[in-house]
C-alpha cells in the first residue's frame, strides 16, 4: 500500500502539523513515511501545503505532481490541486470560503465542514484534527489508536493535556464527513 | 539502542552530530539550512555532551574557527548553503592544505550569486573539484534520505579523520526540509585522546607540532602535493560508494544523486510500466566518483542519462568514465525548480532512446 497525499490551505490552519501527525501515525504502524512541505517564498502570501506519503515499501520520490488524495482547505488550493488528483483518487475539502466547488467526475469527492464544527466546539485550533478525522473515515489507512499515539509523539509533553480534546475532534470528524459523490476505487 | 524519530533532514544532521561525539559546531544562518543551527541551539548539546555550538559573526569566521578546532584534533563541523559555502572556500583550502579533518555540510540552493532558496544541485563542480585554490579534493557524500543525512555525519567524520582531509555532505533544500523516519545511533562519547599531529600544547622534551599549509621551498611543496594526490588515489581505491537500483537487466541507465536519485526511482518505475528497461545508478560518494562502475555499465546499456538539478555538471564525470562507448546526455531543471519523475522519463525517451 502506498498513499500519496497533498494537504493544502492557509498558513495557520494546521496544514503542516496535520501532515506531521499523519506521518507519525504511519511510523506507529511500521510504515515508511515522508513529509515534504512547501517552504520559503511559496509560503509567503498565506498558502501552505505539504506532501505526505505513507507506504509499506521504500518511498521513491517525496516530491510529486499527482496524488491519491488531496485535502483542500481554501480556494487557492482548490484551484491549484483539484487537477492534481489521480483519476479514481479522492478529494476532501472544507466548504468554508469555497466559491468554486470541485467539478471533477472521475474522482471521489467528500466535504467536511470542519471550520463550522470547530466554531461550534468553541475551539478553532482543533480544526485540522476534525479534517483528519473526516479523511480517516473515508480512507482508514491508519488505525485511530495509532493516530492517537502519533499525536502524542508529535506534541511536546507540556501540551499532552490537549490530547483528549484532539481525540474528540478527530472522532467528530469521523461523524460529520459527507459524500458528494464516489467513484469505484 | 538505536532510537526512532521523525526529523527534518537538517535536524537529523544536528542530532547525529551530537550523537557522533562532535566537539563543536561553528556556523552562520542561511536558508535552507538554518534548522541545523536552530536545532543545536535548542538542544543545548553543551549540557548533553559538552559540545560547543556557536553562531559566528560570518561564514569566514566560522570556517576559521573550524580550522582552529580541527588543528587541535577535535571533531568539528560547520554548515551553510551555496553562497555561504563559497565564502568558506579559502578556509577549506587551508584546512585541506594543512591536512586536517572536519565536516562541512552544504544544503545547496539555486545559484549563481544569491540565487533562490529552493533546492538545486548546481554546486557539484565546486564540491567535487576542490572548490578553493590549489590541488586538493574534498571527500563528498551525497545523502538521498533523512536516514542518510544522519548516517553520513558519522561516516563523514570517520573518513575525514582516516584521511586527514575535510569531508563534505552535499545535499539540498528538499532533503534538508523534508521529514522522514530516522534511526539514530546511540550517543558516542567525545574523544579524550587526540591524534599525534594535534596541537594540544607542547610537552617538555617533545617536538613542537606545527599546523600549516605554507612551504616556501618549492621542492618541499611539490613533495607535499604528491603526498596529497596519493591520498586522493587511495580514496578512489577504497572509498567509492554507490547504490544500484534495477540495474541487472537495464538497457538504459539513469545516473542521479541526492534528491534527483529519489525522483529517478519513481521514473524507473514509470518507465518499466511502459516496457522500457531502465536502471538507476546512485553515486553516494561524488568524490571519489564511481567511475569504474559507470565504465562497466557503459558496456552493458544502450545509453546513459545524467539527471541533476543543474545545467549538467556530474554528466562530465560520467562522460569521462564512459570513454565514448555509449551515448550520454544530461537532463535537469535549474534555479530551484525540481524536475518531475514524468519529465525525466520523457527526457530519456527523447534524448537517449529516440535521439
Amino acid at each position: 500500500m502506498t498513499e500519496e497525499i497533498i494537504i493544502a490551505g492557509f498558513g495557520g490552519q494546521g496544514v503542516l502539523s496535520m501532515g506531521k501527525i499523519l506521518a507519525y501515525s504511519g511510523i506507529m504502524q511500521d510504515q515508511e513515511v515522508s513529509w515534504m512541505p512547501s517552504y520559503g517564498p511559496e509560503m509567503r502570501g498565506g498558502t501552505a501545503n505539504v506532501t505526505v506519503i505513507l507506504s509499506d515499501e521504500r518511498i521513491s520520490s517525496p516530491i510529486l505532481n499527482t496524488f491519491d488524495t488531496a485535502i483542500i482547505l481554501n480556494q487557492q488550493s482548490m484551484d491549484k490541486f483539484e487537477k492534481s488528483v489521480k483519476p479514481g483518487g479522492m478529494l476532501i475539502y472544507d466548504g468554508n470560503g469555497i466559491i468554486r466547488h470541485p467539478e471533477r467526475k472521475d474522482i471521489s469527492i467528500f466535504r467536511i465542514d470542519a471550520a463550522e464544527e470547530a466554531a461550534k466546539m468553541e475551539n478553532t485550533k482543533v480544526f485540522n484534527m476534525i479534517v483528519l478525522g473526516g479523511y480517516l473515515k473515508v480512507k482508514p489507512i491508519v488505525k485511530l489508536e495509532n493516530v492517537i499515539k502519533g499525536l502524542k509523539e508529535s506534541l511536546p509533553e507540556r501540551h499532552h493535556a490537549l490530547l483528549p480534546m484532539n481525540e474528540k475532534a478527530i472522532k467528530r470528524g469521523l461523524e460529520i464527513v459527507q459524500k458528494v459523490h464516489e467513484v469505484n476505487r | 539502542m538505536k532510537e526512532l524519530k521523525l526529523l527534518k533532514g537538517n535536524e537529523a544532521i544536528s542530532e547525529a552530530a551530537i550523537r557522533a561525539g562532535a566537539d563543536a559546531y561553528f556556523g552562520y544562518p542561511i536558508t535552507p539550512q538554518s534548522e541545523i543551527l536552530e536545532y543545536l541551539m535548542a538542544e543545548k548539546p553543551h549540557e548533553r555532551t559538552g559540545m560547543v555550538v556557536l553562531q559566528a559573526e560570518s561564514e569566514v569566521a566560522a570556517i576559521n574557527m573550524v580550522y582552529g578546532g580541527a588543528a587541535c584534533g577535535r571533531k568539528i563541523l560547520t554548515s551553510s548553503s551555496s553562497p555561504g559555502i563559497s565564502l568558506k572556500q579559502e578556509g577549506l583550502s587551508y584546512i585541506a592544505g594543512s591536512e586536517l579533518p572536519c565536516l562541512v555540510v552544504n544544503v545547496v540552493r539555486g545559484g549563481p550569486g544569491l540565487g533562490t532558496i529552493q533546492p538545486s544541485q548546481s554546486d557539484y563542480f565546486q564540491a567535487t573539484k576542490g572548490g578553493g585554490h590549489g590541488d586538493y579534493r574534498l571527500i563528498v557524500l551525497a545523502p538521498s534520505s533523512v536516514q542518510e543525512m544522519a548516517d553520513f555525519v558519522k561516516l563523514g567524520f570517520d573518513l575525514a579523520f582516516k584521511y586527514r582531509n575535510p569531508a563534505m555532505i552535499l545535499t539540498d533544500g528538499a532533503i534538508g526540509q523534508m521529514m522522514e523516519k530516522v534511526w539514530l545511533e546511540e550517543q558516542q562519547p567525545r574523544m579524550t585522546e587526540f591524534p599525534e599531529w594535534a596541537t594540544t600544547g607542547k610537552k617538555p622534551g617533545k617536538e613542537r607540532r606545527i599546523v600549516t599549509s605554507l612551504d616556501l621551498d618549492s621542492a618541499m611543496q611539490e613533495k607535499f602535493n604528491r603526498k596529497l594526490q596519493e591520498k586522493y588515489r587511495k580514496m578512489e581505491e577504497n572509498e567509492v560508494r554507490f547504490e544500484e537500483i534495477d540495474c541487472e537487466d537495464a538497457e538504459y541507465l539513469l545516473v542521479a544523486y541526492g534528491t534527483s536519485a529519489r525522483i529517478c526511482q519513481k521514473s524507473v518505475k514509470i518507465a518499466r510500466e511502459k516496457g522500457i528497461k531502465v536502471g538507476l545508478l546512485r553515486p553516494i560518494t561524488l568524490f571519489p566518483f564511481p567511475k569504474n562502475k559507470i565504465k562497466e555499465m557503459a558496456g552493458k546499456v544502450k545509453g546513459i542519462l545524467s539527471v541533476e538539478m543543474s545545467a549538467g555538471q556530474m554528466v562530465e564525470d560520467i562522460r569521462i568514465s564512459v570513454e565514448g562507448k555509449v551515448k550520454v546526455d544530461h537532463f535537469g531543471r535549474m534555479g530551484g525548480i525540481i524536475h518531475s519523475s514524468e519529465e525525466i522519463v520523457t527526457a530519456l525517451e527523447q534524448k537517449i532512446i529516440g535521439g
